[in-house]
């Protein structure tokens, strides 16, 4: 992704500022952010699906080569099917009540794909034995309300992986879930990931997860990208300011008996200004 | 066992709403003013006469012995003879019946498919003009009751561009090889395309001015659950699997959002069906509501009785299947 702007259609502002970021073959790309800095906007960008009130203003989404934006829609929509999936955040929404799993799994293999019905099944069937789900043909005849939220969740990412897509996105995957199930589905996601190669953008405000599932990451302020860097140089001393009041503010980084320290003022203060800054010069350029 | 025992429920809870309906028309119908009696009567008839005749009818008695002779009837399948016609009301009124069926059900088809396509084209082309256009078609349709719509029908296509039939059920001079009065099922079992299509013909008016302010309904009712439908997550998942918006649309959102829009088209088709009372009447449709006006104008009471009566089963019937049909289609009851 390059240089990427987008804004509510009208408004003055933008939602997304020149936002650049890549993720590589294999690489988990955490992406950081407190809640509205516009992380989800980004994984919507990526895969098509943004709001019809967002309009990406400039830049260009490189998909292999291929700028996504300058496809026809149906070529984009076709080109995203194959290549990208997603990993929902709230498994109790993201699949339909009145459809089983099975043909909820394999629907995109067939239409899509043009895999044969037997074919997408066995595939299916393998991947819910990946995510280690015990009766994996039981499971394909059930409808989402007769499994448990975390058994979703578990189809949800054997899902994604269906199509050995060449990116995932994960916007929040755990943070619908119960505590105890997160860890569990947050090894599911890494295991799952090491072992198809997939590229995963990994949406989170939680450096915790970031530390432990992520090779790299970018952390978003207001739309704008403050820190692009790898795990290895950002975590014993994250190079912004912002990002290092970030990382003090997040509990398992700061010592058991001090207190949390919330972003300090000045340090907002200052990111915000880059904000402007970068907004006078869009307007200006 | 559970399907069962609600059923029984349901039973019972009807008889009672029945039987309720029988007393409140029963009562009503002999407190308005007017004599059925002095009606069927030439202008030179006796007072004895009038007395002889009250007497074989039996309303000379209480309302309260009236109703329990009426009662008893009923319970044995015989809802009386007619006053006017001087036929069992019961098989006058299962005659007119299967007209007012067809009727309605044509009307319903209508609707639906009108309205439907209102909506999944509203909601394939939201934020545009178009769909601005479908609301205040919506709006338009629904601000005008059914028979105001057949007037305008009648304008439309009986009188300035006359090709449909506005009067009657079939054209009186051909000769119907039916056994039953479903001439629509029939004309169709039968394989006669051509009594078929005067019999659409004679419908097709009545229908249409029945379903528009349905459609209108189930336009804006199925559209609202779209909307909502559209918002949640698996149809954000389906569009990035590389579906079409369409498919998206009718394949995803639309089997969720048909279920909540359900019980209110139910609702209103039983309204649909209390307007072919009028409706029936403006295009002299030999059915059900037809009778009725008739029979009230004559002070038939126990034709009267006998309509009402079935208008009310067809009116708990309709709640049934609407019930039967919720809990068919949606898989948290079928599987619970
Ligand atoms: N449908 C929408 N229309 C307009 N603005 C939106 C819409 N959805 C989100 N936004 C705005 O976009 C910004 C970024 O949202 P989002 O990407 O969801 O944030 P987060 O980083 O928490 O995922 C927020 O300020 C939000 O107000
Ligand atoms: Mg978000």
């Amino acid at each position: 992704m390059r240089n990427l702007s987008a804004r509510v259609r009208g408004a003055p502002d933008r939602l997304l500022r020149d936002v650049s970021l890549s993720v590589a073959p294999g690489e988990v790309r955490g992406l950081v952010g407190e809640s509205g800095a516009g992380k989800s906007m980004i994984g919507k960008a990526v895969l098509g699906i943004l709001p019809r009130a967002v309009e990406v203003l400039s830049g260009e989404i490189l998909l292999e080569g291929t700028d996504l934006l300058r496809l026809a829609p149906a070529d984009r929509r076709r080109r995203i099917g194959a290549t990208c999936a997603l990993i929902p955040q709230d498994p109790l929404t993201a699949l339909n009540p009145s459809r089983r799993i099975g043909p909820q799994m394999t629907d995109r293999l067939i239409d899509i794909l043009g895999w044969s019905r037997t074919k997408a099944q066995d595939r299916a069937r393998d991947l819910l034995a990946e995510v280690q789900i015990t009766d994996p043909d039981r499971v394909l005849r059930q409808y989402p309300h007769e499994l448990s939220g975390g058994m979703r969740q578990r189809v949800l990412i054997a899902a994604a992986f269906a199509a050995e897509p060449k990116l995932i996105v994960a916007d929040e995957p755990t943070t619908a879930l119960d505590v105890t199930v997160q860890k569990e589905v947050l090894r599911l996601i890494a295991g799952m990931q090491a072992r198809h190669g997939t590229a995963l953008l990994f949406v989170t405000h939680d450096l915790g997860v970031v530390s432990k599932v992520c090779q790299s990451l970018t952390v978003l302020y207001g739309g704008l990208v403050v820190e692009n860097t790898t795990l290895r140089d950002f975590f014993p001393a994250p190079a912004h300011p912002y990002a290092r009041a970030l990382l003090a503010a997040t509990p398992k980084y700061t010592d058991p008996g001090s207190s949390l320290v919330p972003v300090p003022q000045a340090v907002l203060d200052g990111v915000q200004a880059q904000v402007v800054a970068a907004d006078r010069g869009w307007r200006n350029g | 066992m559970q399907l069962f025992r609600a059923v029984i429920l349901r039973l019972l809870t009807t008889a009672v709403t029945l039987s309720g309906v029988a007393v409140i028309v029963f009562v009503v119908i002999r407190v308005v003013p007017g004599n059925p009696i002095a009606m069927m009567l030439p202008p030179g008839a006796t007072d004895e006469d009038v007395a002889r005749l009250t007497a074989l009818y039996g309303l000379d008695k209480s309302i309260f012995r009236q109703f329990l002779i009426w009662a008893g009837g009923v319970l044995q399948g015989d809802f009386g003879t007619s006053i006017t016609t001087r036929q069992p009301v019961l098989g006058l009124v299962l005659g007119r019946l299967p007209a007012t069926l067809e009727l309605s059900v044509m009307a319903l088809v209508i609707a639906t498919v009108i309205g439907g396509f209102a909506a999944l084209t509203g909601t394939r082309l939201r934020g545009t003009r178009s769909e601005a256009a479908i609301d205040v078609a919506n709006g338009m349709a629904l601000s005008v009751p059914d028979f105001l719509w057949g007037l305008v029908l009648i304008l439309l296509f009986g009188v300035l561009w006359p090709v449909f039939h506005i009067s009657g059920r079939v054209t009186p001079s051909i000769d119907l090889p039916f056994t039953t009065n479903f001439y629509l099922i029939e004309s169709l079992v039968r394989l006669r395309p051509d009594l078929w299509w005067d019999i659409v013909s004679h419908m097709l008016l009545p229908a249409l001015a029945l379903a528009i302010p349905l459609a209108a309904i189930i336009g804006q009712v199925l559209k609202q659950s779209l909307k909502e439908t559209m918002h949640l997550d698996y149809v954000t998942l389906s569009r990035t699997k590389g579906y079409s918006e369409t498919h998206v649309i009718t394949r995803e959102a639309l089997p969720n959002a048909v279920l909540p829009a359900l019980t209110l088209v139910g609702v209103q088709f039983t309204f649909l069906i209390g307007g072919t009372v009028i409706i029936e009447r403006l295009f002299s449709y030999e059915g059900l509501g037809n009778m009725a006006i008739d029979a009230v104008i004559n002070r038939d009471l126990p034709l009267i009785q006998g309509i009402v009566i079935l208008f009310a089963v067809i009116f708990t019937g309709v709640n049934l299947i609407v019930d039967l049909a919720y809990a068919a289609l949606n898989p948290r009851l079928r599987h619970g």
